[in-house]
């Protein structure tokens, strides 16, 4: 008789109707939003504040550089001492002095420029404020030197190797890092996934354990129906919940930032320079090709390699969770045995960032997207920079065979473990279960 | 009288431990049937191999003639010694699910639950989680769950464990009756005393062995000890108690009576019959009292084990 349905309705719905799942499901997200909202609105009012940077340019090699923007006001200072100055700056309490001397050489002036303030400056205006002048003093030591400059930044070049693939696919180093972000996503999505509801299905069968009702059960069901409704069941509680998630953090993003007004793409400096670089024709190639790297990623390959490898290596972990609630008594006594399964999955990421980057058709990355208990993170991770289809297919089968293998192995220790009370085992007593 | 179920020669390891080792039982049709025996001596696992809870290493067992199947879990009612019912469950939802675990459908388990909640006048628990419940409360919910599914083979492992006098009273009246309307019934117990009020046929395993199986009846009978329990009123009881003892093997002994008689225990040989030793009686007094001697459960609970 399948009564595997009926598990796993029940399953679904004691914890979809758990108070804590329902204030955990709508709670999260709501912190998470009020987090970035609040992280977001402080930042802002940091960013709103117009700084005044008063300069002292004694040189008068660099006083056209300073523009005002919407967040930078240059007050330049004319005909006073430097002692004077930092008088001046101190007492109107702007945001600091950039003062650059008269030296003889350029090389010389360099050495004495300096940024007065009352507290530390912060780094991104620094930074703004050495690459303009390092850009001016460039273009004065070109002139000095006799170079025109119009015929520089005529005959400058900029060079992009189109890449193309023997198949005629193209591909671009952005499409890497849009690959590679890619993959990181999907690796980390399964990766919380696993953890997440692995250990929620290996409570629920410890709680099913203490609460003594597990004989009655499986008096009436296979122990191995029972095993699979629960792991059914609670997935599709997880995916419930992550989809709700996603939900309510969307709509929530978009009201609050509609609410509070607050522009999640702040203008920072960094910001301006981006949208300065922008009107670069030779950047808004770059943007182009982000673009054309999307649609050129191997899609329908990769929403099919995605879901079933996604399905496969969450079932193979979540038996061997199962496996580990059937043997012991209570939460504390898993400890022992998490590490063995968290192991093989932080290598399975750690893998995925420090080799695929490197060279994600490399014996190393081609070795563990094979390797069933690393395979799901690793070949998520390959799989858009373009995998063999038999590789896929391979490393997929692997994986099907070891969840068949861990999941007899799973209802062993399970059929025999959940009838087992007050006792924690060890690994050579599971090694015996298995024989029974 | 036909047997629901048959165990033949069935044997269990788990490691090095033999829990049961070639254990036969037979329990007929519309009988009560005690499997009884001290701690560990495998009734549990016997009775986890009859619900295919855990196979066995060798032999097979017997249900209304067919080798053991995994539909006969619907004829099957199991109260297992260690109670339990998911706590943050509400009752109703409960029982239905588990009752369609054995394969009623949830009109039909709808049904026969409002009949079994009149019946034990538990209705109103309908919404209550079983967290809320006590502990004999959750025991008749378990009852309950055991029952529902009308099966022919209930099996239950110390059932009146948790119950108060009056509970464990209606519980076996619902035993009795389940068993007058075509049940089977398998009875785990160590209390002697419901043996004695409830089981027709019983088992006694002890150390993964059975020692002993057969009608309660043919069992006492094989147990008696041909012993006579006599009363007689006489002015000399020192004399009297004397001259018996000469002729049969005799001790004092004690039980109520409204007489100061001289009370013993007169065990006799296969030779003599007990009309015998009441026409001698009759001859020396007043003879008051005069029963045979019946070992009780328990006695034969104690003497087979201790003699293996």
């Amino acid at each position: 008789m399948n009564h595997l349905p009926l598990i796993i309705k029940r399953e679904y719905l004691t914890k979809v109707r758990n108070k804590s799942f329902i204030v955990m499901t709508i709670l999260s997200p709501i912190i998470m939003i009020a987090l970035i909202a609040v992280v977001g609105y402080l930042s802002q009012l940091n960013n709103n504040k117009t700084r005044t940077i008063s300069v002292l340019d004694e040189s008068e090699l660099v006083t056209d550089i300073f523009q005002n923007t919407e967040h930078t006001k240059y007050n330049l200072l004319n005909n006073v001492s430097l002692d004077d100055a930092k008088t001046i700056v101190e007492e109107a309490e702007t945001y600091g002095l950039l003062y650059i001397p008269k030296q003889d050489s350029i090389d010389a002036l360099v050495k004495h420029i300096k940024f007065y303030s009352k507290e530390t400056p912060s780094l991104s205006v620094i930074s703004s404020l050495e690459s303009k002048l390092e850009n001016r003093l460039r273009d004065v030591k070109l002139q000095q030197q006799g170079i025109d400059l119009e015929k520089l930044t005529a005959s400058r070049t900029k060079v992009n190797i189109a890449q193309e693939s023997f198949i005629g696919e193209k591909t671009s180093k952005i499409d890497s890092y849009f690959k590679l972000g890619f993959g990181l996503a999907a690796g980390y999505l399964l990766f919380m996934f696993i953890i997440i509801y692995g250990n929620m299905i290996m409570r629920s069968i410890i709680e099913e354990k203490t609460s003594r009702i597990i004989e009655v059960i499986i008096s009436s069901v296979k122990p191995i129906q029972l095993m699979l409704g629960k792991i059914i069941g609670t997935s599709l509680a997880g995916i419930t919940q992550f989809v709700i998630w996603i939900i309510i953090g969307s709509i929530l993003m978009t009201v609050v930032s509609a609410f509070l007004g607050i522009d999640l793409m702040q203008q920072t400096p960094q910001n301006e320079m981006m949208q300065k670089a922008m009107e670069n024709p030779e950047v808004a190639m770059e943007m182009q090709n982000l673009v054309a790297a999307f649609y050129n990623l191997p899609i329908a390959n990769l929403i099919i390699a995605f879901i079933l490898f996604f399905i496969g290596g969450y079932l193979l972990y979540s038996s061997l969770y199962a496996a580990i609630g059937a043997a012991v008594d209570n939460e504390t006594d898993t400890q022992q045995f998490m590490l063995p399964i968290i192991m093989p999955l932080v290598l399975a990421v750690y893998i995925g960032i420090f080799t695929v980057i490197e060279d994600p058709h490399g014996t190393v990355s081609t070795i563990f997207s094979f390797i069933p208990f690393t395979s799901p993170v690793v070949m998520l991770m390959r799989i858009p920079f373009g995998v063999p289809i038999w590789q896929q297919v391979l490393s997929f089968l692997l994986l099907v065979g070891t969840f068949m293998l861990t999941v007899w192995f799973a209802a062993k220790i399970y059929r025999v473990g959940i009838l087992m009370y007050g006792k924690k085992p060890s690994y050579k007593e599971l090694i015996k279960w298995i024989k029974y | 009288m036909k047997n629901l179920l048959e165990a033949h020669a069935v044997s269990k390891k788990f490691g090095d431990f033999t829990a049961l080792n070639k254990v036969s039982i037979s329990v007929p049709k519309g009988s009560i049937f005690g499997l009884l025996g001290p701690n560990g001596a495998g009734k549990t696992t016997l009775i986890r191999v009859i619900n295919q809870i855990t196979m066995p290493d060798a032999g097979h067992v017997l249900l209304d003639d067919e080798p053991l199947q995994s539909h006969h879990v619907q004829n099957i009612g199991y109260l297992p010694e260690e109670r339990g019912l998911y706590k943050s469950m509400k009752v109703g939802e409960q029982v239905l699910y588990l009752a369609q675990l054995k394969g009623l459908s949830k009109a039909e388990a709808k049904i026969r639950l409002k009949y079994w909640f009149d019946r034990l006048e538990i209705g109103d628990w309908w919404n209550k989680k079983i967290q809320e419940l006590s502990k004999g409360m959750a025991q008749k919910i378990q009852f309950v769950v055991t029952v529902l599914h009308e099966p022919k083979l209930l099996i239950f492992d110390e059932p009146f464990s948790g119950f108060d006098p009056i509970n464990a009273n209606l519980i076996k009246d619902e035993i009795l009756r389940l068993r007058d309307n075509g049940a089977t019934v398998i009875f785990s117990t160590h209390r002697m005393e419901s043996v004695e009020e409830l089981c027709d046929h019983i088992a006694l395993i002890h150390q993964s062995n059975k020692i002993l199986d057969g009608k309660l009846t043919d069992i006492k009978r094989q147990y008696k000890t041909n012993t006579f329990e006599i009363g007689i009123n006489t002015a000399d009881k020192v004399a009297l108690a004397e001259t018996i003892s000469q002729k049969f093997d005799a001790s004092l002994t004690d039980f109520r009576s409204l007489n100061d008689a001289l009370k013993l225990n007169i065990k006799l040989s296969e030779n003599e019959s007990a009309n015998d030793l009441l026409s001698y009686l009759t001859t020396k007094g007043e003879v008051s009292h005069f029963v045979e001697v019946i070992p009780s459960a328990n006695d034969i609970f104690i003497q087979a084990v201790k003699n293996n």
